[in-house]
């Protein structure tokens, strides 16, 4: 086999040196003529003469090469045999519409054997942002101009420092004179002269950016440098190190509460199933999943990328999991109250059940949802520390739930006949509270609410089959720990555990931590059984 | 009453089963039963469930060419509902009960480790299509899926060679393959000079979701002056909130690049893929892999399954070469007699879909082409680096003291899955 290969291995190897001869020959013609890049030669290109052609083009400051470059990098470049030359084509579904370069004229729709497209790996692709990044500082979009300076960042260059220092000098905005000035700063520790190195130092002073603690440590690496620069820049390092340090508290913090929030999402609905009506539900995760399809389902028919979907998803999940609910309760549960192990059994059936119903429906793999635009991304305080939008957003809503609870639990005579029913049942039946009907909407309550959690618990994790049962046991941790039957301990245990949860993961691992927050747990409710809150009174003597 | 129904059940039951062994006693004359030994159910279930369907498809593809020795083939499914402990006791029913002449099964490693016992005592023969941690070599198992050597190692070499990585982050889900492979890495970017403060090593529990803090760590270990790449060995589930994560902290590929050993078409159809173009996986196949046999492949798959949107993976072509494997060797044999198939396999070359050769080796392992990706828009991958030939897999290490001075081979002289070179004796135990 291999002996049979080698001569086509042999003819390969001089098409290809035949193609990267050729390419070179057009290279020369692009940089005199103007023309077009010869589309076969750089579809044909390894890796290597690819970069060799990058350098030319980079070189070349016309429109035409710009676009190449930018159609290049979006990974849009394709080569059209048909009429031999370059043009944009962009997928749709198994078919590429292709587009003339320049004016985007359409040309008609091809499948993917007729062109080739021109591919780019890690590093060409960092190489292509550079230099569309030093084109783009001249943009008059000031977004533009910060990605670019963003984008320069990564790899700072000494041979773009004139451009920089001209940019600098006509720059009208503030923060990207500020970005700009960092950018040069970095550049600047790329030179040899130590009045320049001083002079990068003194500009990114305060930096708190990866880049900027990045470029100093290499720097420091270099064995050359005069002992006075060596002396400022490692007390530099030192402040930014110590800085970070202080930010990196604070990230630690909000991811705490962040974790806190999905843990109150997923425990608040268990916290009056469980927590006040006392039923062991152990499908409560199972009501979280479907609210989690819910939104895979709403996206099927609404823009998945509109903030619509998941505003829409949300009220929808509420009322799937809540029929859900009020269904088990009428069907399983009301049959079940006072016998807890019975009721534990039931609804582990139930929530197998349902796990192999959503199996069978949508399949065993996880479907994908995908994250609206507005909550992709993140929010930068400084260089240091920075929110995530989506993470922001179930904090948000995890409170809004919190609020609605308490209020329809503490102001609506629902939730007065709620807690009527929980404290004595037999007298709230005799003063004329239809006891059956108030369980079975609060169970709907309780579970039309872990709906809710699930919808935004699609946002961070696998909407799958199992992804109820990840979050059932930290629900019930959350519930006993904060003590049962009191909302406002749930919220408490939800945060608490949360951030000690997310403050030991850096130390331990987050194996260990893990492990260690269900070992207190345990011990804690060695100490006070009734949890955190315990209810006092009548109502905490059953 | 209740003792009554249960009586029922019980004469019922010995009804059926007495029943469902007369039958398979009547087929077993005339057909070849092929076990499928997959989780059809449980967490594994959305990874193994496509390889029981290539079974499946393998088997009806036999049949239709008049299959196997003049006798059809019939597939015997059973599902472990991804219970390790189940899967020794399905193994003992495939073997004692139903009398299958071949299984192919398995997924995780420690589903693996559970079949072992039970198929050494029936004398059994598994193909084993998943990529794994190797240390071991079964006189029983056939491994079709890769070795560290033929993943791991290639896929840091390109990372150093190629993108000028010095600093390494291993970061994976807590149980065997992970740890060993990692184990295994730790010591190869040692012997390669670099430092133990350039090597951050991190463990997730199963189906981990948080992964904020972890991201910021990676971040904050990458901002040291030298270029970082992240080795990922985080299985399955866990690794959409991960990349997730990724792309929300703006860790971009350029900056920190991950390459994963478990992340493939499949796992990628369950994701976003916008935010993780560029970043890496390494397999000895990617459904891109330009050759004229996986087209016909990726074409009959479509067929089978109906749905023209389903991918192809790597553990679908191991199990793929696994079943041409065996079904030559059957032939080769001429019965499908364990103790005689086992050495009709050593040396049998079946095409791989990526245009090359596997061969079977005496160590039970196949040799395989190392194929570097990255994750295209699509959910696709660009082969971005190939191994100039394929790489013979090894069971035992190199890089770990202890593994290096152990080979397997299971051809006289030798005969042993486990065979230390120093003492030149085997350790006792069969694997």
């Amino acid at each position: 086999m291999s002996r049979a290969s080698s001569p086509a291995l042999r003819t390969h190897i001089m098409v290809r040196v035949g193609s990267f001869i050729f390419s070179l020959f057009f290279l020369f013609q692009v940089a005199s003529a103007q023309t077009f890049v010869q589309g076969k030669a750089l579809a044909d290109a390894s890796l290597k003469e690819k970069a060799v052609w990058m350098e030319k083009l980079a070189s070349d400051d016309s429109e035409e090469a710009t676009r190449i470059l930018q159609y290049w990098l979006d990974g849009i470049l394709v080569y059209w045999p048909q009429e031999n030359r370059l043009v944009r084509g962009i997928k749709e579904g198994r078919r590429y519409q292709l587009q003339d370069l320049m004016t985007e004229e359409a040309l008609g729709a091809v499948s993917s054997r007729e062109i080739d497209r021109v591919k780019t790996n890690n590093s060409l692709r960092s190489a292509l942002k550079q230099v569309l990044g030093s084109r783009q500082l001249g943009s008059s979009d000031r977004n533009v101009r910060l990605s670019a300076i963003a984008e320069l960042k990564r790899r700072p260059d000494y041979k773009v420092l004139p451009l920089l220092k001209k940019r600098e000098a006509s720059e009208q905005d503030d923060q990207v004179a500020r970005q700009l000035s960092e950018l040069i700063g970095l550049v600047l520790l790329e030179s040899a002269e130590a009045n320049e190195q001083m002079e990068g130092l003194r500009r990114i002073s305060g930096g708190l950016s990866p880049e900027v603690k990045d470029s100093l440590s290499r720097f420091l690496l270099n064995p050359n440098l005069d002992p006075g620069v060596v002396e400022v820049a490692q007390r530099e390092l030192d402040a930014i190190t110590r800085s970070l340090m202080y930010w990196g508290i604070g990230q630690d913090l909000f991811f705490g509460l962040s974790l806190g929030s999905v843990l109150l999402l997923a425990a608040i609905g268990l916290a009056i199933t469980f927590g006040v009506m006392g039923v062991i539900n152990m499908a409560h995760g199972e009501f979280i999943m479907l609210g989690a399809y819910t939104t895979f389902v709403i996206q099927q028919w609404i823009p998945a990328t509109s903030m619509w979907s998941l505003l829409i998803s949300i009220p929808t999940a509420f009322v799937v999991s809540g029929t859900a609910g009020i269904i088990l309760e009428r069907l399983v549960i009301r049959h079940l109250y006072g016998r807890p192990l019975e009721t534990l059994l039931a609804t582990f059936g139930v929530s197998l059940i349902l796990q192999q119903l959503v199996r069978t429906v949508f399949g065993p793999l996880n479907q994908s949802v995908v994250t609206p635009d507005l909550l992709s991304g993140a929010l930068d305080i400084n260089a240091a520390f920075s929110v995530t939008y989506n993470r922001l957003f179930v904090i948000a809503f995890a409170l809004c739930v919190l609020v609605t609870l308490w209020g329809v639990m503490q102001r609506t005579p629902f939730g007065v006949r709620v807690r009527a029913v929980t404290m004595n049942r037999g007298m709230a039946s005799s003063m004329g509270v239809q006891t059956q009907r108030v369980d079975a909407l609060a169970f709907g309550l309780g579970s039309g609410i872990a709906g809710m959690g699930g919808v935004a618990l699609s946002q961070l994790t696998n909407v799958g089959p199992n992804l109820g049962q990840s979050y059932i046991v930290d629900s019930f941790m959350v519930v006993v720990f904060g003590g049962v039957g009191n909302l406002f301990g749930t919220v408490f245990a939800a945060l608490s555990l949360g951030v000690a949860n997310k403050m030991l993961e850096p130390l331990s691992g987050a194996v260990l931590a893990k492990i260690l927050i269900l070992v207190f747990i345990i011990l804690f409710i060695q100490k006070r059984p009734r949890g955190l809150f315990a209810l006092k009174g009548r109502a905490a003597e059953d | 009453m209740q003792t009554r129904s249960w009586k029922r059940t019980f004469k019922n039951t010995i009804f059926a089963s007495a029943v469902g062994l007369s039958v398979s006693l009547a087929h077993a004359a005339d057909t070849i039963k092929v076990g499928v030994l997959h989780s059809l159910s449980g967490t594994m279930a959305i990874s193994e469930t496509t390889l029981k369907d290539t079974v499946l498809m393998m088997v009806e593809q036999q049949n239709a060419k008049g299959g196997l020795l003049g006798k059809k083939l019939e597939a015997v499914v059973v599902d472990p509902a991804s219970n390790w402990p189940l899967f020794a006791e399905k193994t003992r029913e495939l073997l004692e009960k139903e009398k299958v002449d071949v299984i192919f099964g398995c997924w995780t490693s420690v589903s693996r480790k559970s079949v072992l016992p039970v198929i050494e005592e029936l004398n059994g023969l598994m193909f084993y299509p998943v990529q794994y941690e190797g240390e071991e070599s079964s006189k029983n198992v056939f491994y079709t899926g890769a070795a560290p050597n033929q993943q791991a190692i290639p896929a840091v070499n390109y990372l150093i060679d190629e993108l000028g990585v010095e600093r390494f982050v291993l970061a994976g889900t807590d149980y065997v393959y992970p740890r060993t492979t990692n184990k295994i890495l730790e010591n190869y970017l040692k012997n390669l000079g670099i430092g133990e403060s350039d090597i951050m090593i991190n463990y997730t529990p199963f189906g981990h979701s948080d992964w904020q803090t972890i991201v910021s760590d990676i971040k904050a270990f990458g901002s040291a002056g030298k270029k970082t790449a992240v080795v990922s060995t985080i299985n399955g589930d866990a690794n959409v909130p991960f990349y997730k994560e990724l792309g929300n902290q703006g860790m971009s590929a350029e900056d920190i690049p991950v390459i994963a050993f478990s992340v493939g078409e499949e796992e990628l159809s369950g994701f976003d893929t916008g935010p993780l173009v560029g970043h890496l996986a390494a397999w000895n196949y990617f459904m891109s892999a330009e050759a004229e046999v996986n087209d016909e492949f990726i074409e009959a798959w479509h067929s089978f399954t109906g749905d023209t949107a389903r991918v192809t993976n790597d553990p679908m072509e191991a199990t793929y070469i696994g079943f041409e494997m065996w079904a030559k060797a059957v032939e080769k044999a001429g019965t499908t007699e364990v103790d005689k198939v086992r050495p009709a396999l050593y040396g049998t070359a079946v095409p791989n879909l990526t245009g090359g050769t596997a061969v079977m080796h005496t160590n039970h392992h196949l040799q395989k082409p190392v194929l570097i990706g990255e994750i295209l828009e699509d959910g696709q991958f660009e082969i971005v680096s190939a191994t100039p030939g394929e790489v013979i897999g090894d069971a035992w290490t190199d890089y770990l003291p202890d593994s290096a001075k152990i080979i397997a081979d299971w051809t006289a002289p030798v005969n042993c899955g486990n065979y230390n070179i120093e003492t030149q004796q085997c350790s006792g135990q069969n694997f």
